[in-house]
């Protein structure tokens, strides 16, 4: 058992980080406020190589780990946990399903230039009546011979209008339920495919979330992805990856708080001296940090698994349970500590409070972590 | 095009602070960086290499201890093509004419290498020692004209000239020079991160080492401690100054009449 990054990982996180102080960290505060996708700062990254971290260099990715691509996340999001979540749903659920499952062809047509950045990812498989339980789709593909014809919508897709390539799961089989599901890769400009509405949110409002209309779109053959009826699979193990995606911006989140407030507690003073001399807010750092550094294990154990190509979905589903929770709870107890003023949105940590919820619900709710730590359990009698 | 920049490892300033009681800088768990004004130098010659990637080549040298390889590693991680450690225990203690004079015989093993330099940039100081004499000293050892202060470079089309913009204190001043040149740089442009490929590719790249034996011909006495003509005597932190006047009149009668104004408003006349 070993603890350390490597050399590699060590620099990464330290690029990472300096850019993100740099550059991120700087304008965080006004895309939230202004609820502005910041285009310019993806096109940054893509340069640079942060939008395709852990795929190999032969397609267009940095050719790092998974772990690597972890730390990155979590370092842009303790400065924007908005710009976070781009990197993950276009990293997670965009690029890797097309890793795993795509063609050779489809890795060169849309691999390539995702991992390179040169155009943006996103997943759409919630629809309105179909989120926990994504059996309920009511987006169907129809087989017209050479072409599948596509009818539906998707609503809260992370990075909506401002991704060039979509993994959308329809129906291709109503009877099979679960079973009946496809996976196939969109493009932005296929006929018949619009942008509804972009949903007002508490927090990431930077992060642009869409509904995503189909109305008969023909989708090439070609463009499934995977076999015929296997995307409800498609999804689940994407997901399991997102989940490790979306656990360290929650942890990014969590670490930005505790920052912040370890900052202010050492310079703002009450009745003669600093708050950090009192005792109640030393035990409430005390347990912010443990259960900051505890669910940090966690994940990047997770992500560890993952990179050794070991299954991986109990740990990542407890990952994401944990460092959800833990944003909540640290950025909870960060206002509350800047008192007043953390209220106000002159600090960061009001913001990030707004941020934290969001991981606890999306790419599975912290009750679908549950169900699927308990599926595990189900399996054995003894841990 | 060759352009050869030199680079110096300094602390991070920005991150030392203040011994509160003695007065003496806290050095314990600064980090080491490439001196800001060195980044600025090279940036200057990536741009270059930007409007002509086939055409031109940056060489990147250090003088310093073993630990300098990491700034060295950062500029190749930016764009530079190949990058030289200048090092050996003959080499400490030496003050800014010692240093600039192995530069400026290792600038001579670095051409055998590389083939000679159109321009050689430099940061116009370091934010350690903030003396700016090492540039300047380097460019009268190699018989260079050199250009000071720079923003901004830019080459004619038959690339033997270049247009240098400098910042003086009142205000910017154009000037022409024929290569070869040395040109030092103050803060210009933002500087460009390296993308993680390159980072990675550059923590794995070759460092070329010069040492003391591979200089031959160095007149031992002017290199290392002994070899100073300088000596840091003391260190200590200067009072705080105020802004100064300058005041400008044609007529001599009327800026001193003005001066005598300012000196009575501090009750100094």
């Amino acid at each position: 058992m070993d603890f350390k990054f490597t050399d590699e990982t060590q620099l990464l996180q330290e690029m990472v980080r300096e850019f993100t102080e740099k550059e991120i960290q700087p304008i965080a505060a006004e895309i939230d406020e202004e609820e502005r996708f910041p285009e310019e700062m993806v096109a940054k990254m893509a340069e640079l190589g942060f939008l395709g971290i852990p795929f190999p260099e032969e397609y267009g990715g940095s050719g790092m780990t998974n772990l690597d691509y972890v730390v990155a996340v979590e370092e842009i999001s303790k400065a924007c946990a908005s710009t976070g979540v781009i990197v993950s749903a276009h990293t997670s659920l965009a690029a890797w399903p097309i890793y795993n499952y795509g063609t050779e062809e489809q890795k060169q047509k849309y691999l390539i230039p995702l991992a390179t950045g040169e155009k943006l990812g996103a997943f759409g498989l919630t629809e309105p009546g179909a989120g926990t339980d994504a059996a309920g789709q009511e987006t169907k593909a129809e087989d017209k011979g050479d072409y599948y014809l596509l009818n539906g919508s998707k609503i809260f897709i992370t990075n909506g209008y401002y991704a060039d390539i979509y993994i959308i799961f329809a129906m291709t089989d109503r009877e099979l339920g679960n079973r009946g599901i496809s996976a196939f890769i969109l493009e932005k400009g296929m006929p018949g495919f619009s942008f509804g509405t972009k949903e007002k949110k508490m927090g990431i409002r930077a992060s642009a979330t869409y509904e995503l209309i189909f109305e008969d779109v023909k989708v090439p053959k070609e463009n499934l992805l995977g076999e015929l009826n296997k995307g409800f699979g498609v999804a689940m193990a994407t997901l399991d990856g997102g989940r490790l995606g979306i656990g360290a911006q929650a942890l990014g989140i969590a670490e930005g708080a505790f920052n912040a407030a370890l900052a202010y507690v050492k310079e703002r003073e009450q009745f003669g001296r600093p708050l950090a001399k009192f005792q109640n807010t030393q035990f409430r750092l005390a347990d912010m940090y443990s259960r900051i550094e505890s669910s940090k294990l966690t994940l990047y154990r997770a992500v560890c698994l993952k990179d050794e190509g070991v299954p991986y979905s109990t740990e990542a589903a407890m990952a994401k349970l944990l460092c959800s929770e833990t944003a909540r709870e640290v950025t909870w107890q960060a206002v509350q500590l800047f008192g007043g003023y953390g209220y106000t949105r002159e600090y960061p940590v009001e913001r990030m409070m707004r941020d934290a919820k969001i991981t606890e619900i999306y790419e599975g709710t912290s009750e679908v972590m549950k169900m699927v730590i308990w599926g595990h359990l189900n399996r054995v009698d003894s841990i | 095009m060759n352009i050869l920049v030199c680079v110096k490892q300094v602390p991070d300033t920005t991150e030392i602070k203040i011994d509160p009681v003695k007065k003496t800088l806290i050095r314990t768990g600064v980090p080491s960086i490439l001196n800001t004004y060195d980044a600025y130098a090279l940036e200057q010659a990536l741009q270059l290499k930007d409007k002509d990637p086939d055409n031109v080549k940056i060489v990147v040298a250090s003088m310093g201890p073993q630990q300098a390889e990491s700034i060295l590693r950062d500029c190749l991680a930016v764009g530079a093509e190949s990058a030289y450690l200048i090092t050996d225990r003959k080499f400490g203690g030496s003050d800014t004419y010692a240093t600039s004079y192995i530069l400026s015989q290792s600038v001579a093993k670095i051409v055998e290498q590389e083939g000679s330099f159109d321009m050689i940039f430099c940061g116009k100081q370091a934010i350690d020692g903030d003396t700016a004499q090492v540039g300047p000293q380097l460019g009268e050892h190699l018989g260079l004209h050199q250009i000071t202060y720079a923003i901004n470079i830019s080459l004619n089309e038959e690339k033997n000239k270049a247009l240098i913009t400098r910042e003086l204190d009142e205000g910017k001043v154009v000037v022409e020079a024929q290569l070869p040149v040395l040109v030092t740089f103050t803060k210009t442009d933002d500087l460009r991160f390296a993308s993680i490929k390159n980072k990675m590719k550059s923590k794995r790249a070759e460092i070329k080492e010069i040492n003391y034996d591979d200089l031959a011909g160095i007149d031992d006495t002017k290199i290392g401690l002994n070899g100073s003509p300088t000596r840091v005597v003391k260190s200590f932190t200067p009072d705080v100054k105020t802004d100064g006047i300058i005041i400008r009149e044609d007529n001599p009668d009327e800026a001193f009449e003005k001066f005598a104004a300012e000196l009575e408003k501090v009750k100094l006349y």
